[in-house]
């Protein structure tokens, strides 16, 4: 049975910095939340908060009807956790690995296999392989079945796809969804925009502050004014020549394209670049308007707070 | 593209660990001034390559000639010639900031003077005089890696690799370090650089794609998504890039 958590005004400062700043939400049961943000965001912070793994300063956080604090040793006999630097012994092999995590949750592989298997069935041809001759991929996969392994009904994976290629992380998110099904709660952390798409909710996180919680679809309908992709020909000097297109337009690099954010209609603002640029001597200039990304609306959240 | 001067020649590049091949016979060139992004899956071989190129490991096989010195026969040469950046970038947390400057100028060679005018270039230009006596673990991360790609060019290298440079920060930050970037190429700087963030593949003048310690796709941006009828490099990436093992 998965569970449900509440985070209420959660505060907690380092010597150097406020890594959590009154933090509230909650997350329901079984859902896959995304906790979206750069290093210092306090994303960590609160997962060790919730795991019972440090104290903050104030707020409570409850998991289902116990409290972190003091019901510590029910909190970590539920919940699975994957800390951001992996937790695995290099010296063990893949299987000692996993019998090891399963001895000191009293449980072993046979018992719990079912849970495992997707995952683990994908390294299972390397068992007898240390784990620090595995690669990152790989290593990951052995770090969420030892996480799984005492069957929680709470996974808390701190950026488990850092680090790791394209490929990989495509399909570390296909084994998330998997264990969803399987009745999980989820909760994981990531610098990679991209990701935020695969959550049910996401929140947005920049230096202990929360921009923004919510379905990533609705926080996409939520944009604040037109997204214009812009290209041209040449494109090294778009970047600066276009920044001086009206009073402070913020242009971002996206792939190929620059983006552009207009408040004004979007039509007519087209029709302005375009003569703009023109001006400037820029030619096949192409300009259209875009649904932005997750990572649109992080830029123009971030620039709020720092405007604010 | 053909006049523009080789930087980087590499030809039928064999890397062997026992009876494993890293790099099977690699053939490509890198032009200077060029951002050249080298991509491709943990384990594809991208570096066991990097480390050849920078002289720290030596070929099974084949011809390297970085900044027209081989490699293979003058390792040492070629370090002088070329900076390097990776994700655990290797700054001093216990020094200050113009202690690394000074360290790295000092570790390459540099007068007293010349490390003195470079680290006061660099500190203007980050706008980070104030914070030059800063222990730089006090320094913010993002911050951290605009320093690290400044002490890494100290030298003025005809080359700087730069390996995952951008993890962990934030977009906007991520893209600042970008420009950093295309001014040191509009500088007559070669970036080499890796990164597992696709859309900065797309900032690349060229793309390399290896998979298999093989180089699967290699040319401009948007000649490759024609030939692969794709709308971004992430989705070539994930057509021909496989987790091997």
């Amino acid at each position: 049975m998965s569970v449900s958590i509440q985070i209420k005004n959660l505060v907690k400062s380092y010597e150097k910095a406020d890594a959590l700043q009154d933090i509230s939400l909650d997350i329901k049961p079984n859902e896959l939340f995304g906790f979206i943000g750069p290093d210092g965001a306090g994303k960590t912070t609160l997962f060790r908060i919730l795991t019972s793994l440090i104290l903050a300063d104030s707020g409570t956080v409850t998991i289902d009807q116990w409290d972190v604090v003091k019901n510590y040793k029910d909190i970590r006999k539920m919940t699975g956790y994957m800390p951001g630097r992996i937790s695995l012994y290099m010296d063990l092999t893949v299987e000692e690995n996993l019998q090891f995590y399963a001895r000191l949750f009293g449980t072993n592989i046979k018992e719990n296999y079912d849970l495992i298997e997707d995952v683990y069935e994908q390294i299972a041809p390397f068992k007898n392989r240390r784990a620090g001759a595995l690669s990152g991929g790989m290593r990951q996969k052995l770090a969420l079945s030892c996480a799984l392994i005492h069957k929680p009904r709470l996974l808390v994976l701190d950026e488990p796809t850092t680090g790791v290629d394209a490929v990989s992380r495509k399909e570390f998110w296909e084994l998330l969804k998997k264990m969803q099904k399987r009745d999980i709660t989820i909760l994981v952390s990531t610098p990679y925009m991209d990701e935020a798409a695969l959550c049910d909710r996401v929140a947005l996180m920049q230096s202990g502050k929360l921009l923004s919680l919510d379905t990533p679809q609705k926080i996409i309908d939520d944009f604040d004014g037109t997204l214009l992709a812009v290209k041209t020909e040449k494109m090294y000097s778009l970047l600066h020549d276009l920044s001086s297109f009206e009073n402070e337009t913020r242009v971002y690099r996206f792939g190929e394209t620059l983006h552009l954010v207009s408040h004004a209609e979007s039509r007519e603002t087209e029709e302005k670049i375009k003569i703009f640029l023109t001006g400037k001597g820029y030619r096949d200039i192409l300009i259209r308007q875009i649904t932005p990304a997750i990572e649109d609306c992080f830029l123009a959240l971030m620039n709020n707070m720092t405007d604010s | 593209m053909s006049n523009r001067e080789k930087i980087i020649e590499v030809q039928n590049l064999v890397k062997k660990f026992g009876n494993f091949e890293a790099n099977k016979n690699l053939t490509f060139n890198v032009y200077r001034g060029e951002i050249f992004g080298f991509l491709g899956a943990n384990g594809a071989g991208k570096t066991t390559a990097i480390k050849i190129l920078c002289g720290l490991s030596k070929p099974t096989s084949g011809s390297v000639h970085v900044a027209g010195i081989n490699v293979n026969k003058h390792p040492e040469a070629v370090k002088k010639r070329i900076g390097y950046m990776s994700q655990f970038f290797s700054l001093y947390n216990d020094m200050t900031v113009k202690e690394n400057f000074r360290f790295y100028g000092g570790v390459y060679g540099l007068g007293k003077k010349e490390i003195r005018d470079r680290t006061l270039f660099f500190l203007e230009k980050l706008n980070m005089r104030s914070y030059e006596n800063m222990l730089l673990k006090n320094i913010p991360l993002g911050w951290k890696q605009k320093l690290a790609f400044s002490v890494a060019s100290i030298h003025k290298p005809d080359i700087i690799f730069l390996d995952e440079p951008t993890g962990g920060v934030d977009p906007i930050t991520r893209r600042q370090f970008w420009e950093m970037i295309y001014e040191a190429s509009d500088n007559g700087t070669t970036v080499f650089v890796t990164t597992h963030y696709m859309d900065e593949a797309e900032y690349c003048e060229r793309v390399c794609i290896m998979s298999e310690g093989e180089i699967k796709a290699l040319g401009r941006p948007r000649d490759l998504k024609t030939e692969y009828q794709a709308d971004n490099i992430n989705d070539i990436f994930l057509k021909i890039a496989r987790n091997v093992e």
